[in-house]
């Protein structure tokens, strides 16, 4: 240690060593009394034009809240990349979260409790109490804030219909007609008639669909509260039938049977895929992500059957709040989430300023939806902005009118996500094995989830 | 005295007992310090610092949470070798498990002999010699990522895809490559072949510089044909660098995770789940928090494997790669 030239190395390297170590810290408060909330923006490679939306947006609402800045994090929900970054501490302190998910995140204390800011909201009243019911706790405490309710609906390409000869103005309404559609499609055009998720539990999470449009459940809640896995019931064995007779008899379900719901759409948008059920809004991810020319675009109301209970799966979207943010933290992003997402359902300026927001860089208004608070609220927020929607609304008109009267069906309570990804293996078997054993496949997914479910 | 007198002995002259007792005398602070110690030890710390924290720390909280039940959120708790249980009676463990031997078998099937043909080829080879080596290395270069996806498109199974194309040409029907539960893992082990196979050509022609051309120009001379030589020569000389490629490759095929992830997320109905994408699923498949305790006990359970595997191995070819 007697050379100089050593002797700074030395503090030289120990210093770098502790800085890159440093540099692994969180950051430190805002200095200047402003709180700073990190946000989901928009999916990750979304068109550039809606991030132009979203910063204009983020200007609007630092604009009227100076003490606050938000910062927006590119975010897509999938379970696995979800499940990372709940366990790893890094998500942003406004996130989205499916409805299915949120009592076992409350009962597992991984959500923050909003109950006070909630309340607070003037229009706090009318929210859709079977919806809000999602987000709340046995003692009714609110654990998020409903963003969006959507019902299942059949997707169909409108260029595909008119290249196989059929009139895009009078979709399918029953599963029968949606079979011989989708042979149609593909003896004339060569792409898939029809198809559906498989991957990534989003083939459990359609199959799903598709039993509840036959009158069926996945699972049984006994008056006790004791749920039996039924994925062996009568609708689904129809349903994994149905698609067994497109894909080994018809041959209409094209030659790949791998598909999640980006990929899916991806492919429909493409004009691979002439008919999927989905939820009612596509719309935007389609035309903004996928690049699908709007006008090929077609929504209609799943089918049902004649079956007492057959309805309409629903799903939707909460914001919530990370766990680990304080009251400064929470009130800001309730004021966020209010401006993003509520206030223009229920203010008629902050609807028109929202949609000419979104019009103005060629964002979708007007997607198909359930309403958050109730149907008149819904209609009144449209009624607002009817100047600004660029959905083509006689393209998806179809959707609104098949569903009146219909019933929304929540998805399984329990285990929900294992249920999906192990009925993912009995869609997958049925459409790449010929000879493959529905009624074995479902027992399969009964013994493999109703322990899981036992063990609650 | 002459030059070849004042090389140092080989053989240490006889020490006086005083320079030995000096030379074993304990190191005290003073002359560790006079020595260098501290400025060694102050290099180290930034590396020791890395290592633990984003290495050998992970390694050991794996271990522990193999023996707990925690969603990493709330406190965990212990429970024995109950994950060890679970992993063990899980239906789809056996599948993983057998698939992932398919896939090594399938992989020392295609994976080990080509890249040693090649090499033994484009050893013999006059000319160009650099670019057949840069060809050969070229798909390493390419990003895994992105090779799966340029694959996954060339495995289009319409008939209008890359492949299937190609085989119209020749009278072959389109075949499903990925959408099929037998054709899947056939699939991906020619993709991770392609990917793969360049790197270790590399070795095995590094590894072929160093044998002496006297073996070659001997057997010429006793009228050897080229396979006589490359069976009586090369793949002796090559004995010991072939059985590290060998257990080099069970190892990375039996962690095989990319290509069944991004190719078909381990379906059709799992006929390409491997033991490393079962562990993925145990902690990621549940968006509401995954079961850490069970993917870190197939993880202990397939590290432990492999380490008794590459143990025997050394153990069993100790002779062979000697002689």
């Amino acid at each position: 240690m007697k050379s100089p030239t050593k002797i700074v190395t030395l503090v030289a390297v120990t210093l770098a060593g502790v800085g890159l170590l440093s540099g692994c810290t969180a950051n430190a408060a805002d200095s200047d009394g402003t709180t700073t909330i990190k946000v989901v923006s928009l999916i990750p490679g979304t068109e550039q034009a809606a991030f132009d939306a979203f910063d204009a947006q983020v200007a609007q609402f630092e604009k009227a809240n100076p003490d606050i800045n938000v910062e927006g994090v590119e975010y897509e929900w999938s379970a696995p990349t979800f499940a990372a970054q709940l366990a790893g501490g890094t998500l942003p302190d406004v996130f989205r979260i499916p409805l299915t998910d949120a009592k076992t995140l409350i009962a597992n204390g991984q959500l923050a409790d909003m109950t006070a800011q909630v309340e607070a909201l003037p229009y706090f009243d009318t929210f859709n109490p079977s919806v809000l019911s999602n987000a709340q706790d046995a003692d009714g405490n609110i654990f998020g804030v409903p963003r969006e309710a959507y019902g299942m609906g059949l997707q169909y390409n409108r260029a595909l219909f008119v290249a196989a000869g059929l009139d895009p103005d009078a979709p399918p309404t029953t599963w029968d007609e949606v079979r011989e559609y989708a042979k149609i499609i593909a003896d004339k055009t060569g792409q898939a008639g029809y198809m559906q998720m498989t991957q990534s539990n989003t083939g459990g999470w359609q199959l799903t669909a598709a039993t509840v449009a036959r009158g069926g459940a996945m699972e049984e809640v006994a008056s006790d509260g004791t749920v039996t896995v039924t994925a062996d019931n009568p609708a689904t064995k129809e349903a994994l039938t149905y698609l067994q007779d497109l894909r080994w008899t018809d041959n209409s379900m094209g030659s790949n049977f791998l598909y999640d719901w980006g990929t899916i759409n991806q492919a429909f948008a493409a004009g691979q895929i002439g008919m999927y059920t989905g939820g009612s809004d596509l719309f935007t991810s389609l035309t903004r992500e996928s690049n699908m020319d709007p006008a090929d675009f077609g929504l209609t109301a799943i089918p049902l059957t004649d079956a007492k209970d057959a309805g309409v799966l629903g799903g939707g979207t909460l914001n919530v709040v990370n766990v680990k943010a304080d009251d400064t933290v929470k009130d800001a992003a309730m004021k966020w989430i209010a401006f993003y997402d509520l206030n223009k359902l229920v203010d008629k300026d902050a609807a028109l300023q929202d949609a000419q927001t979104l019009a103005e860089t060629d964002q979708a208004v007007g997607t198909p939806a359930l309403p958050v608070f109730d149907q008149a609220t819904l209609d009144q927020s449209r009624e607002w902005v009817k100047e600004y929607i660029n959905v083509p609304q006689n393209q998806v008109a179809f959707f609104a009118e098949g569903n009146v009267g219909r019933t929304i069906v929540g998805e399984p309570s329990a285990h929900t996500q294992e249920l999906y990804g192990a009925l993912d293996t009995a869609v997958q078997s049925v459409l790449t094995d010929k000879n493959a054993d529905i009624d074995a496949l479902l027992d399969t997914v009964n013994t493999t989830i109703q322990p899981l479910v036992d063990a609650d | 005295m002459t030059a070849l007198d004042e090389r140092p002995s080989v053989v240490d002259p006889p020490q006086p007992a005083a320079a030995t007792s000096q030379r074993r005398r304990p190191s005290t602070p003073r002359t560790w310090l006079r020595n260098g110690g501290l400025s060694n030890f102050l290099f180290l710390v930034p590396m020791l610092l890395i290592f633990g924290m984003f290495s050998w720390y992970p390694i050991v909280q794996s271990f522990v949470m193999s023996f707990q039940k925690t969603n990493l959120v709330t406190a965990p708790s212990f429970v024995g070798l109950d994950n060890f249980v679970k992993v063990l009676q899980d239906p789809l463990f056996l599948t993983a498990a057998q698939n992932t031997v398919w896939f090594a078998m399938l992989a020392l099937l295609f994976g080990y002999p080509i890249p040693l043909i090649a090499a033994v080829l484009m050893s013999e080879v006059r000319r160009a010699k650099g670019l057949f080596s840069a060809l050969a290395y070229l798909p390493v270069v390419v990003p895994p990522v992105v090779a799966v996806l340029l694959w996954k498109f060339f495995y289009d199974a319409s008939p209008t895809g890359v492949f299937n194309s190609i085989l119209a040409i020749v009278g072959i029907g389109p075949q499903p490559w990925i959408q099929s539960i037998t054709a899947a893992m056939p699939s991906l082990v020619l993709e991770a072949t392609w990917a793969g196979a360049g790197g270790t050509i590399i070795i095995y022609l590094a590894a072929l510089t160093g044998v002496a051309p006297e073996l070659y120009d001997a057997a010429e001379v006793d009228g050897a044909s080229i396979w006589q030589k490359i069976w009586h020569i090369t793949l002796p000389q090559l004995r010991g660098i072939l059985l590290i490629t060998l257990i080099l490759q069970v190892i990375g095929t039996a962690q095989v995770f990319l290509e069944p992830f991004l190719f078909t997320a381990g379906g059709p109905a799992n006929s390409t789940i491997t033991v490393l994408l079962l562990i993925y699923r145990y902690a990621f498949q549940n968006s509401l928090g995954g079961d850490y305790g069970a993917a870190t006990a197939l993880s202990l359970m397939l590290a432990i494997f492999l380490a008794v595997l590459s143990v025997v191995y050394f153990r069993l070819t100790k002779s062979w790669s000697q002689n």
